[in-house]
């Protein structure tokens, strides 16, 4: 077979080897529950284009049309959770950053946030206004970024390329805060571990206009390109009873028409002397979620632009934050941030000793994805892939 | 046609200059199509190998020459290596049959356009049966896809062609070109410009290029119907589709554009000139445009150009009736 001298002539039907035949736990149980006898079982991932990493999915498929689609996970699940239990809280802080690659700042504030609420920490004004500002500069990134490889599922190779071109300015600007470019990590409990500087407020301030500009060439290379349209319109339809049932959230969500965002529904930090819109979609299919993200980076730039403006002075970080041997005092807390992917939620449990004794990280990405199986049903399958793609997964996010 | 040996002779040179043809226009084009593709998303493209990275094909073709050929076990050892080659081989009987110029043509026949048109179908056959053989259900997809593309798409083709050849009353590729002698208002692209619009989208669709590569759909079928092809069995499947891309630039350039006939000085440059602005535009729409679903293919087939086609015959029929 390793030969390059094959001989032509030798027919084969179909291999002999029983391995073939067996598939793992997951492609057996799916096959048990086949609705047709007629059906082709397809196998999607876990290294497949369109799965954004190693998510896994499988498919039976009449003709091109997916009768019934099953999401499978676990490819790149690293404990985190359990990593969180059996490090020191310091320890543990650079891996949130790990959990979402897309937006990293999101996760360490859920985090920190969740360990200030449980030991009553105080953050400096001036802190909380730069954990907004990288917060929302890191979200643009994210949205850009999906919006870039949303647009490749449906077979546009070039919008990626600009896209990189916004997610590199960012991670310029977010560099000089943090140190990093793609694994962030500059909060502290009780703070920031890095300030901004003049650099970084001239070149934030010259990034908002170019953004809104760029928006708008957004619209007329993408939006409002017909084969792009006619791909979006009337598919994957998500309603708030569906979207409610998995719970979903983020721009899923706003996409079903629910004006539910985290930083208005349980305001933290500095959100509420900011003048934001949420933006809803007016239809639930997915051209709705992708023209819902685009706004949402337009309401970030708002903030951006407020945020930049009342930024006050003073400390990044209290003279009395807990340093690195600390120990969180006995409790439970639970702390939710607005990531760009939904609602994150971070619940630690203490019980004064050098590690939590219970971290549990919510995702909004496990939970959009849970929504899949359902709204792929009855689809083609490029259309199933559009629904995907429309949901915005970070595989390592939904593993952790 | 009477056959001695000095026509033998000729056919045999002819053949021989085709597969140099097609060879350099792979080499070049892939090239071009790297640096269009570069120009539309703002960056460099190849520039390391060569002059403008002018040599970046040959070192992948060379790359490509050396790496092994992987049959998978469970497929059809026959029909997976047969796919590839009988993607190439009528390539070459198309070729015969253009004038590159009104002296240049590698086969005079009357039944040229039949003969294109006859042949461009064993393409999808040869898709057909690499995708099939190669027991992949991504490959099984697109070879499918395929099928039902090219049945859809020929039709229409068939008649814008048509067209044409109702205004000229004959099939011979030379004269419908000789017939479009003169200013650039004699074109055929003038006279027929409905025809010319449905050849274009047809193009695209027998070409199998963006935003028609259902077959391959890299973002829903991974690689298509070349899925579990490596080495120079992918490499001739891409070859094939430059070269049907050269082929229905050429028609274009033949049938619409004037062919050999330019501003000044009318000759075979003009033919490949037109050939491969044809070919650039290609690439361009290939870069822009996102892929469209495979239903809405088939309606944009059925319900626009069909009817299209045959209100585009009638009324060349009237026309030709009338005056």
């Amino acid at each position: 077979m390793t030969s390059l001298f094959v001989n032509p002539f030798h027919f084969s039907t179909i291999s002999e080897n029983p391995a073939d035949m067996l598939g793992d736990f997951y492609s057996n149980n799916f096959e048990k529950k086949r609705v047709d006898p007629d059906s082709m079982i397809l196998n999607l991932g876990p290294q497949h284009p369109s799965t954004h990493g190693v998510l896994r999915v499988l498919a039976e498929l009449h003709g091109e049309y997916v009768l019934r689609a099953e999401p499978v996970l676990g490819y790149v699940h690293r404990m985190h959770d359990y990593m969180g239990q059996v490090k020191t809280a310091a320890q543990f802080l650079p891996n949130t950053g790990r959990v979402d690659y897309l937006h990293p700042v999101a996760w360490n504030w859920a985090y920190v946030g969740a360990m200030e609420r449980l030991a009553g920490l105080e953050v400096p004004e001036r802190a909380e206004y730069l954990r907004v500002i990288c917060c929302e500069f890191n979200r643009i990134a994210s949205h850009v970024m999906w919006w870039g490889a949303f647009v490749l599922d449906l077979g546009g190779v070039t919008p990626i390329l600009y896209a990189f071109e916004e997610r590199e300015k960012i991670n310029d600007l977010l560099q000089i805060v943090t140190g990093s470019r793609l694994t962030l990590n500059s909060m502290r409990f009780g703070g920031m571990g890095g300030d901004v500087d003049d650099r970084f407020l001239r070149l934030a301030r010259e990034f908002i206009p170019w953004m809104r500009e760029r928006l708008k060439m957004y619209d007329q290379l993408v939006t409002g390109n017909v084969i792009f349209r006619r791909r979006l319109s009337g598919v994957g339809p998500m309603d708030e009873d569906l979207c409610r049932r998995y719970g979903a959230t983020g721009p899923v969500l706003r996409g079903a028409g629910v004006a539910y965002d985290t930083r208005r529904a349980e305001p933290y930090s500095v959100y509420s002397h900011f003048d934001f819109d949420i933006p809803v979609a007016e239809t639930n299919d997915c051209l709705g979620r992708y023209l819902v993200r685009l706004r949402e980076i337009e309401e970030s730039l708002k903030i951006l632009e407020q945020a930049l403006a009342q930024l006050p002075g003073g400390p990044i970080k209290h003279p009395k934050a807990p340093k690195a041997t600390w120990k969180a005092p006995a409790g439970e807390a639970y702390f939710a941030v607005e990531g760009a992917r939904g609602k994150i939620g971070v619940q630690v449990v203490s019980e004064g000793g050098k590690s939590p004794y219970r971290v549990k990280l919510r995702s909004p990405g496990f939970s959009n994805l849970s929504l899949f199986a359902e709204a792929a049903e009855g689809t083609l399958l490029a259309d199933a892939l559009a629904i995907l793609g429309s949901l915005d997964l970070v595989i390592p996010e939904i593993d952790r | 046609m009477d056959i001695n040996l000095w026509s033998v002779i000729k056919l045999l040179v002819a053949l021989g200059a085709i597969i140099a043809l097609l060879i350099a226009n792979s080499v070049v084009m892939v090239w071009l199509e790297r640096k269009v593709a570069g120009f539309v998303q703002r960056r460099p493209g190849p520039y390391a190998v060569g002059p403008q990275g002018m040599l970046q094909t040959i070192a992948d073709t060379v790359k490509l020459l050396s790496k092994q050929i992987v049959i998978p076990g469970s497929s059809d050892r026959f029909l997976f290596l047969l796919g590839p080659v009988l993607c190439m081989f009528p390539m070459f009987i198309m070729f015969l049959a253009i004038p590159y110029g009104p002296w240049l043509t590698g086969l005079e026949i009357n039944l040229g356009l039949l003969l294109i048109l006859a042949f461009s179908g064993l393409e999808s056959l040869a898709v057909l049966v690499g995708g099939w053989g190669s027991n992949n259900k991504y490959s099984l997809i697109g070879a499918a896809r395929t099928v039902s593309q090219s049945v859809a798409y020929e039709i229409p083709l068939l008649l814008a062609i048509l067209a044409l050849a109702f205004m000229t009353g004959t099939l011979n590729l030379t004269v419908i070109t000789e017939a479009q002698t003169g200013w650039f208002w004699h074109w055929n692209i003038f006279r027929q410009p409905l025809a010319f619009l449905i050849f274009i989208i047809t193009c695209f669709g027998e070409t199998n290029r963006a935003p028609f590569d259902l077959p391959e759909g890299e973002s829903e079928l991974t690689g298509g119907y070349h899925t579990e092809y490596s080495g120079m069995g992918f490499a001739l499947f891409f070859m094939a589709e430059y070269t049907s891309m050269m082929l229905v630039s050429f028609l274009a350039a033949v049938l619409f554009l004037g062919g050999s006939s330019g501003p000044i000085g009318n000759g075979v440059w003009w033919t490949f000139l037109k050939m491969g602005a044809f070919m650039t535009f290609m690439m361009w729409v290939r870069w822009t445009f996102p892929r469209v679903r495979f239903d809405q293919l088939l309606n944009i087939n059925w319900k626009w150009l069909m009817p299209l086609g045959l209100l585009n015959l009638w009324l060349t029929a009237m026309a030709i009736k009338v005056f």
